[in-house]
């Protein structure tokens, strides 16, 4: 197997006193769609907030193509932070700025692409997520479920090569959850780019990953295949895959 | 127990120290992003009416109401000592010098600061500004640069608006309703007002732009800091936005008087 893309190893992290990663270890390969499950409150968005840069560990080290990313150039942060995109679990859209600037964004801020360059982008971006018409809409005026589209959108726009999803499906109903299901299986493989997703959506989440981790009291306590999860012996997952108290 | 009390002062020095500067360090890294292209013009723009154009209505009902109460109080002072004829050099220099700079800001403070706070807390909490961040967009410079900018062109004229409807406001209270001759109360207002009053008051209007504008998107962007993430935060950021530009307010204004006069 390649070096993985990017790797935990040995990550803690605490808020007070309020220990969260507890020596956390984890492998993200290239171009594959990794699932991080748990429940909720375990720290599962604190781990993709560190890949992000948004929160820096305590303790160890988060290694970029086995490089550890605190002794990196700022450069290469930068532009390996450049290849990343975050899609919020509440959408983090921007109430003042209507939906095909709300798209734009990182473009327009970010990129020397002409105007008809970005406006392409967001259009194909839009076409592509169904959200015809609704440009100048803003996003109080849209449905939960357009949003995450919006969102979504907003987050592959700039062409990312790694995309991390913070529960993409919280508060849609089970139609729209299958169909953002479809929408991020279709564009990884589409696109080729890396995918993590926090989710609690069990067990649809095991057919849009090809891998997933389970993170309980601050650790990774298993990662692995669908096929490895259903012929786990360990009572913790089985139950939590169940969704039986543990 | 001594110890106890001394250790709690200290504590507390050290985090009003650690505040003053973060906030001067939020502003420097604002003001410094004026500077940096591209502009932010369309955003300077949407400022300017949010916080400049939506507010001329309030500040102009303020300004009329307070240059009649000066000029009513003014009258029934000066009448006393026969002195009624400097009703118009009255009430233009106590508008021009302190309260139009004064009232403007306050009244800017409770429109448009409140709102600056509220909207940029709002987005702390939701995770607004952290997208940001991830986008590789500068917080700073994307919410507080195009409000500051657009507070340092707007307090000064909104404060000139101010005083010259609160002279308005006088005439009416003193010439029309009290029977001051009109062209006695112009003419005071023309000869007393020298150019470094007028320069004084905008001295002050531009210290008060950036101490509004810098306190109240400073609260809303470090809600989480202080109040913690949630509707309660952000009311709380709220009001201690307003009630510290407030007090800064008055404080700065003793401190510039002093320089001034």
């Amino acid at each position: 197997m390649t070096a993985p893309l990017i790797q935990f190893v040995d990550v803690t992290k605490s808020f007070g006193t309020l220990n969260v990663l507890k020596g956390l270890n984890l492998s993200i390969f290239k171009g594959e769609t990794l699932a991080v499950i748990g429940k909720s409150g375990t720290g599962k968005s604190v781990l993709l907030k560190h890949i992000i840069g948004l929160i820096q560990p305590d303790s160890g080290k988060i290694l970029i193509e086995g490089h550890p990313l605190h002794r990196l150039p700022i450069e290469k942060i930068k532009s390996f932070q450049k290849q990343l995109s975050y899609m919020f679990q509440e959408n983090a859209l921007f109430d003042f700025l209507n939906i095909y600037d709300n798209i734009a964004l990182p473009l327009a801020e970010n990129s020397n692409f002409p105007k008809a360059q970005i406006k392409d982008k967001v259009f194909t971006r839009m076409n592509q997520m169904g959200l015809i018409d609704i440009e100048d809409k803003f996003p109080a005026q849209l449905s939960g479920g357009m949003r995450k589209r919006v969102a979504l959108a907003r987050a592959l726009v700039t062409d990312p090569t790694i995309v991390l999803f913070d529960e993409p499906t919280t508060g849609l109903d089970p139609v729209r959850k299958k169909n953002v299901h479809l929408m991020i299986q279709e564009y990884q493989e589409k696109l080729g780019f890396t995918a993590v997703i926090v989710s609690h959506d069990i067990p649809e989440i095991f057919n849009v990953a090809q891998r997933i981790a389970m993170l309980d009291e601050g650790i990774i306590m298993f990662e692995g295949t669908k096929k490895g999860i259903l012929e786990s012996h360990s009572n913790i997952l089985n139950a939590f895959v169940r969704g039986e108290n543990f | 127990m001594f110890t106890n009390i001394i250790v709690k002062i200290g504590q507390k020095f050290i985090h009003m120290i650690e505040s003053i500067g973060r906030i001067v360090l939020f502003f420097l890294i604002g003001a410094m992003n004026v500077f940096l292209l591209p502009f932010q013009f369309k955003k300077v723009l949407d400022q300017i009416w949010f916080i400049g154009t939506k507010s001329i209505f309030v500040v102009a009902l303020t300004g009329i109401f307070t240059g009649m109460v000066i000029g009513l109080q003014g009258y029934y002072s000066l009448v006393k000592f026969g002195s009624e004829a400097a009703l118009g050099s009255a009430v233009s220099l106590t508008l021009i010098r302190e309260l139009g700079p004064v009232f403007t800001a306050i009244m800017i403070t409770a429109r448009a600061g409140s709102a600056m706070a509220a909207e940029i807390g709002v987005m702390r909490i939701s995770e607004q500004i952290d997208a940001l961040n991830t986008m590789h967009i500068n917080p700073v410079r994307f919410l507080f640069t195009p409000r500051i900018i657009a507070a340092i062109i707007s307090f000064p004229l909104l404060t000139a608006l101010f005083d010259v409807i609160g002279i308005l406001g006088g005439y009416i209270s003193g010439s029309i309703m009290l029977g001051i001759n009109r062209y006695v109360y112009m003419d005071t207002v023309i000869k007393s007002v020298r150019v470094s009053d007028i320069a004084g008051g905008f001295y002050k209007a531009f210290a008060f732009s950036i101490i509004v504008t810098t306190l109240c998107c400073y609260r809303g962007y470090y809600t989480h800091f202080f109040n913690g993430f949630g509707a309660r935060g952000v009311s709380l950021s709220t009001t201690n936005a307003v009630v510290q530009s407030c007090v800064l307010i008055l404080i700065s204004d003793y401190i510039i008087t002093l320089f001034l006069v």
